[in-house]
C-alpha cells in the first residue's frame, strides 16, 4: 500500500472517533427514546449488506493468482460459508475455510 | 436470579465472557498479522486494535487499504459495518441509561458484538438486577477480551513478518468475513440482502474508488429492508 504516515493516523483517528460516537450514540447522546422501526429494520442489515460485496470479488478474482478463478479459494469460500451456516460458529467456519484451502493448494500443487 | 453485589455480577459476567477467548483470540493474531504484512507498523498496528477496537471494522478497512482505495471510502465502508452497534447502544438504554456518564463512556468504547449480545439476554430476563449490577456484569464479560485483543494484536505484529507465502494468507481475510457473516444467514431477508449484495459487488467491482462496495451495501440493505418490511406486513 502506498498511503502516508499521516493519510493512515489521519484514517485510524477518524475511525476511532466514528466508531466510538455509533457506539456512544444512544447509550450517552440520544437516551431513551424509542427508534422508528424504518431505521432499526435498515440498520439490521449493514453487516450482511457490506461484507458480501467486499468479499465476492475476491473469491472469485483473487489477487494471488493474477485475478484468476482459483478452484481451492473457490471451494474454500464455500466450505467457510457452509460451516458458518451450520454451526453457527465463525470460529469452526475459519478452521474449515483456511483447511479447505490449504488441502486443495497441497493437492493441486 | 439476583446478584448479592456487583462484584458478583462482575465475576458472573467474566465466567459467563470467558469461552469468546477462543473465538476473539485468532482474530486479534490474525489482524496483527495481516496488517504488518500490508506494511502497517507496529504503532499504526496498535493504534488500530487500541483506538478503533472494533475487529469487523479494522479487517474491512485493512483489505481495502491493500486495494489502494480513496480513505474516504475506507472510512465510510468501516463505519458501515459498525453502524449495527448503533442498535447495541439503543437497546442499552433502558437497562443502563441511568448509569454515570464516565461509566457510560467507558461501555462504549468496550462494545464488542459478544459481551453486548451476553449481557442484553441477562437484561432481558433477570428483571431483579439493579443498574451497578447490570454495568458490573456487562464489564466482567468484556475483561477478559479486551486485553486480549490488544495482546494478541500485538503478538501477530511481531510475527507478522515471519510467515511464509505459502500460508496463502490473502485469503484469510475473504474467510474471515464469510465466517463472520454466515451464521446470520437466518431469514430470507438477509438471505436476499447477502445475495444483492454479492451480485452488485461482483458487477460494480471494477467501478472507480471502490464507491460500487458502497452502491452494492446500499441496494442491500434497502432489499434486506423492504423484505422484512413485507413480510412483516403479510403477517400483521
Amino acid at each position: 500500500m502506498t498511503y502516508s504516515d499521516n493519510q493512515i493516523w489521519f484514517l485510524i483517528g477518524a475511525m476511532a472517533i466514528g466508531t466510538f460516537l455509533i457506539r456512544f450514540s444512544f447509550l450517552g447522546l440520544v437516551g431513551d427514546r424509542k427508534l422508528p422501526d424504518w431505521l432499526l429494520r435498515h440498520l439490521r442489515y449493514t453487516p450482511v449488506a457490506v461484507f458480501p460485496a467486499l468479499v465476492a470479488p475476491l473469491v472469485m478474482w483473487p489477487a494471488a493468482t493474477g485475478g484468476q478463478p482459483d478452484p481451492a479459494r473457490i471451494l474454500a469460500a464455500g466450505v467457510t460459508l457452509l460451516i458458518g451456516y451450520r454451526t453457527r460458529s465463525a470460529l469452526y467456519a475459519i478452521i474449515g475455510g483456511l483447511g479447505t484451502l490449504y488441502a486443495m493448494m497441497a493437492l493441486l500443487g | 436470579m439476583p446478584f448479592p453485589t456487583p462484584r458478583a455480577a462482575f465475576l458472573e459476567g467474566l465466567k459467563n465472557g470467558a469461552p469468546f477467548v477462543i473465538v476473539v483470540a485468532p482474530f486479534a493474531l490474525l489482524f496483527g498479522v495481516l496488517a504488518t504484512e500490508a506494511g502497517l507498523n507496529v504503532a499504526e498496528v496498535m493504534g488500530f486494535s487500541v483506538l478503533v477496537i472494533a475487529g469487523a471494522a479494522q479487517f474491512t478497512a485493512l483489505q481495502l487499504m491493500s486495494e489502494q482505495a480513496p480513505t474516504v471510502i475506507i472510512l465510510v465502508s468501516a463505519l458501515a459495518v459498525n453502524l449495527r452497534m448503533a442498535m447495541y447502544s439503543a437497546s442499552l438504554v433502558p437497562f443502563v441509561g441511568s448509569a454515570p456518564m464516565w461509566q457510560r463512556v467507558l461501555m462504549s468504547y468496550l462494545m464488542f458484538d459478544q459481551n453486548y449480545a451476553l449481557s442484553i439476554t441477562r437484561f432481558e430476563t433477570d428483571h431483579e438486577l439493579t443498574v451497578p449490577q447490570r454495568v458490573a456484569y456487562y464489564f466482567g464479560a468484556v475483561s477478559l477480551v479486551a486485553p486480549l485483543w490488544y495482546v494478541l494484536t500485538y503478538a501477530g505484529a511481531v510475527v507478522g513478518q515471519r510467515i511464509p507465502e505459502q500460508f496463502a494468507l490473502d485469503f484469510a481475510v475473504p474467510v474471515t468475513f464469510l465466517a463472520l457473516i454466515a451464521p446470520a444467514l437466518r431469514t430470507v431477508a438477509h438471505l436476499g440482502a447477502a445475495l444483492v449484495s454479492v451480485v452488485f459487488g461482483l458487477l460494480l467491482a471494477g467501478v472507480p474508488y471502490n464507491l460500487g462496495l458502497l452502491i452494492a451495501a446500499s441496494a442491500a440493505i434497502l432489499t434486506g429492508a423492504e423484505i422484512e418490511r413485507r413480510m412483516t406486513r403479510g403477517l400483521a
